[in-house]
């Protein structure tokens, strides 16, 4: 076991964990996150998507003792109180989820790209999306989502 | 597959009974709705038999808030949200102040089991008359007030208002209303379609907010419970086989660990409620569980499955698929006509055994203590889970409760109680709660599969160009085989999705079908045997419309025939017409022509493409509903299939949410393409080859359709199930539209171009 000061959703948090613990379960296990899903284990799917410094990444394979003074982002940590994210907006708007399970892994990928690129094209979203699998399908409206949510970010 | 519901009936509960069948304390207009049942048909669930005086809740309390009980398990459907909508609208209900809340899983409930498509259908006019009975009440109530005629009075947008301007409030009422004698069934009258409000309009789904948000819970987000372990499984690869011996030494080194210990395996067949047994490993955390089960030293015995390999097995299914077998439906002689055709169309095709890969696997939060078992998990069928957790833990059925998390995707695996219960089991070793994981590991090498399927069709056309002939022979091993060893052919009720229920006018038709026996766990996988069997003809009939030099849809149209009602009854007694008498929901090609015709012209079919890109076609009706499907691809010349379009026709009769009837055809469509392009379950020497989604490959942005355009065709027939029906026609279609740009005809999926 090992001590370690992470930043996450802009909070310090102490969490005591074997050292090649992924961020996921300590997310899930150690701060009761539990926003963040488990779909893979192996970088996969993209259900555990974070952000680490505003780059997502999959947090199911990212070790604890890896993370250091970076600041990890998860979906509690995206919006504040009431307010929603305008991504999340554009989820609602175009009824994307059906069983909702891998979105927040989904909307973490999309609000990354979008703030690297403020208006993707089909070609950028597909890449950037790629590493998310939903098995429901909503791809189509995933795609109109980031599109509607980057004419809203992007004015 | 379903439970009739032959009455319901609506009735006022008071505030202590409310409270003791819901847990929720209210006051106000209190109503329960009970519906007698009756089992019509159980042949694939092999669920117990259910008789019960169910109740539904409703409360109207007085500031105006209602509460409707959801009985119906969510899985990405909509459903949760599709029931109490239909209440709403016939009550009049601004729906935004109507509060959904999940039922446990209980008798009390009724039929709760969410698969096969039927839970609109089955509750919809039930639905419907409760609201209009509370509609009723509350403007029976504001005439009392207000001293007039109740015809005066009219409830509207959650007020009742008076011919005279005057109105009164939803939440003012329902004391008073809930004062009043129940009114006579006779003078109930349910709205009129075009003044349906929420029904067949845009709707989102109650959960959508905390989806977004990260809130939702599904089946391992409840960490409300002090001093919960977590606890995964090593399994036998070989299903049932057992355990030799185990050392867990090393796995009790690693920190966290707390105890190891076997669950017993089941043998084989392993039936479809039991745990497979296996080592057990709980500790503090899931990691340390984790790696203390990497840790194991474990030694498998050797079952009657050890040497299964499903190359050969399905080799050999395709062998006895070319000789005669158990004659399921047959009218006319079809060897006479075969041996008169002027042209024979001859076809193989295989579908390999394939896994449901939810993206939540299965996993449940346990705690069994003082002869007490409470769950929370992703379940489709909670009742059935509850009378399995009873029986395992030798608990009376009242000591159990079954919570129902919303379901991370489902598509079937979730219909088994089997992760449950080894929850459960866990829970009663360690005297603490428990939470299950299954790794995507577990998941993919220890499903309930959907069959590995051989099919040989022959079809002969005669000299005037005529289809007089069709030879349909399906070899799978049934999900019954999972059950009782004995089953070794598949069901009437199996063969009805798409093989006996032929609807083509052909004079001389033969479907047969040899044994198979179950290797592993086989269990319903999203639109079950459809999967194989519309493949198989729709593919089928594309070789036809070619051999004839006819377009595919004219073909199609040509082989439907005149309008009517098809007598499958009277063409097999084996025909099964998913739980519904045939009265109710017949089966109509003029539906079917209609789909057909409509989506001929949704698709611009027939349009220019350029080389490399095609169009495919196929029907299909599943689940009650009528589809049609038309797919373009795109194959570029490293053979990547790209899918720019694809148009669905559907009938399904009221379209009661349409939005989620599109979503489900839009994520329909991408689940077929993970069927067609990208999915396959091997095995060899026993064990499943593939383990997660870098081997067991599922469709991803890039491989799913870019556009699904979804035509609901206008109706107010019955509604009827769209859970299901988009999978079967998508995989022909795109296969014929595969063959329209490359000329290549793909006789075994997943499709391999090179």
């Amino acid at each position: 076991m090992a001590t370690y000061q992470l930043t996450i959703n802009g909070e310090d948090r102490k969490v005591e964990a074997v050292p090649n613990t992924p961020l996921l379960w300590v997310l899930r296990d150690n701060l009761n996150l539990t926003g963040t899903k488990y779909g893979c284990g192996m970088a996969q799917c993209g259900s555990c998507t974070v952000h680490l410094d505003g780059t997502a990444v999959r947090s199911c394979s990212l070790p604890v003792s890896a993370i250091g003074n970076k600041k990890v982002t998860t979906i509690e940590g995206i919006s504040s109180g009431e307010e929603i994210h305008p991504v999340q907006q554009a989820w609602m708007d175009e009824n994307v989820p059906q069983c909702g399970y891998c979105q927040t892994g989904q909307i973490m990928s999309a609000v990354a790209l979008l703030e690297k690129n403020p208006t993707p094209n089909d070609q950028d979203i597909e890449t950037a999306m790629s590493g998310n699998i939903c098995r429901c399908g909503t791809y189509e409206r995933i795609r109109k989502a980031i599109k509607k949510a980057s004419n809203t970010t992007a004015k | 597959m379903k439970t009739e519901i032959n009455e319901s009936k609506l009735f006022k509960v008071n505030r202590r009974d409310f409270l003791k069948s819901t847990s929720l304390s209210m006051s106000g207009l209190l109503l329960g709705i009970s519906f007698s049942c009756s089992d019509t048909s159980k042949k694939l669930t092999g669920n117990p038999e259910v008789n019960f005086s169910p109740n539904l809740f409703i409360s109207l309390n007085g500031n105006g808030d209602v509460t409707l009980v959801a009985h119906r398990s969510e899985m990405g459907t909509g459903i949760r949200t599709s029931l109490p909508l239909v209440i709403a609208d016939e009550m009049e209900a601004d729906w935004n102040r109507v509060k959904v809340v999940q039922a446990t899983g209980d008798e009390k409930y009724g039929d709760q089991n969410t698969d096969g498509s039927y839970s609109v259908r089955m509750f919809f006019t039930p639905m419907r008359k409760a609201g209009a009975t509370i509609r009723l009440l509350l403007e029976q109530a504001a005439a009392k007030e207000w001293g007039v005629d109740a015809s005066e009075c009219k409830a509207q947008n959650h007020e009742v208002v008076h011919t005279s301007g005057k109105t009164l409030g939803f939440g003012y009422l329902a004391e008073k209303a809930a004062a009043l004698p129940m009114p006579e069934e006779s003078s109930i009258t349910l709205k009129s379609p075009k003044d349906f409000k929420y029904i067949a309009k845009q709707s989102s789904i109650v959960d959508l907010k905390d989806i977004v948000t990260g809130k939702a819970k599904f089946g391992l987000d409840n960490n409300h419970l002090p001093n919960t372990k977590v606890a995964v499984i090593r399994r036998n690869p070989e299903p049932g086989a057992g355990l030799k011996s185990f050392d867990g030494a090393k796995a009790l080194e690693v920190p966290g660990v707390l105890k190891v210990f076997t669950l017993d395996a089941p043998g084989f067949p392993t039936t479809l409620s039991k745990p497979l047994g296996g080592v057990v490993v709980v500790a503090e955390n899931t990691w340390a569980a984790m790696e203390g089960r990497k840790a194991l030293d474990v030694t498998w015995n050797k079952g009657i499955n050890a040497d299964y390999d499903s190359h050969t097995y399905n080799g050999d299914m395709l062998q006895r698929a070319k000789t005669k077998g158990k004659v399921r439906r047959e009218n006319g002689q079809v060897d006479k006509a075969l041996s008169k055709s002027k042209k024979i169309i001859e076809a193989d095709y295989i579908v390999p055994l394939l896994s449901h890969a939810p993206m939540e696997t299965p996993c449940a939060l346990a705690y069994v203590h003082d002869n007490v078992c409470e769950v929370w998990a992703p379940v489709q069928d909670p009742q059935g889970v509850r009378k399995t957790l009873a029986e395992a833990l030798g608990l009376d059925i009242k000591a159990v409760t079954v919570n129902v998390t919303l379901l991370g995707g489902a598509f079937g695996r979730k219909s088994k109680p089997d992760f449950v219960v080894e929850a459960a089991l866990v829970s009663r070793t360690m005297g603490t709660p428990v939470k299950i994981l299954w790794t995507r590991e577990d998941d993919i090498q220890h499903d309930f599969y959907h069959f590995p399927a051989a099919q040989h069709l022959k079809v002969g056309i005669d000299e005037n160009n005529n289809v007089t002939s069709w030879l349909h022979r399906s070899v799978f091993p049934p999900i019954g085989g999972t059950s009782d060893g004995k089953e070794k052919e598949a069901s009437g009720a199996e063969l009805s999705m798409g093989m006996i229920d032929l609807p083509y006018a052909i004079e001389n038709v033969c479907c047969e079908t040899q044994e198979a026996t179950n290797k592993t766990r086989i269990g319903w996988l999203r639109s079950v045997a459809n999967i194989h069997h519309a493949y198989a003809v729709g593919c089928t009939l594309d070789e036809i419309a070619h051999a004839r030099g006819m377009d595919a849809i004219q073909n199609a149209l040509d082989l439907i025939g005149s309008d009517r009602f098809i007598d499958f009854s009277s063409l097999t007694p084996e025909f099964w017409n998913y739980g519904e008498k045939p009265e109710d929901f017949p089966w109509s090609t003029e539906r079917f022509r209609k789909v057909i015709e409509t989506v001929k012209e949704k698709s611009n079919w027939g349009k220019t493409l350029p080389k490399g890109s095609g169009q495919g076609f196929a029907a299909h009706r599943s689940f009650l509903t009528y589809v049609a499907c038309v797919v373009e691809v795109t194959v570029d010349a490293n053979n990547k299939i790209r899918i720019p379009k694809v148009d669905y026709v559907v009938d399904c009769g009221t379209p009661v949410n349409p939005d989620r009837i599109k979503s489900q055809f839009e994520g329909g469509a991408a689940f077929a393409t993970s069927l067609a392009l990208k999915s396959e379950i091997t095995v060899a020497k026993g064990a499943v080859q593939q383990s997660n989604f870098h081997n067991y490959q599922v469709a991803r942005m890039n491989d799913a359709p870019y556009e699904t355009a979804v035509h609901l065709i206008e109706s107010n027939e019955k509604p009827t199930g769209v859970g299901e029906p988009p999978v079967p026609p998508y995989i022909p279609a795109l296969c014929n539209a595969i063959y329209a740009a490359t000329g290549k005809r793909i006789k075994q999926l997943p499709v391999r171009l090179t």
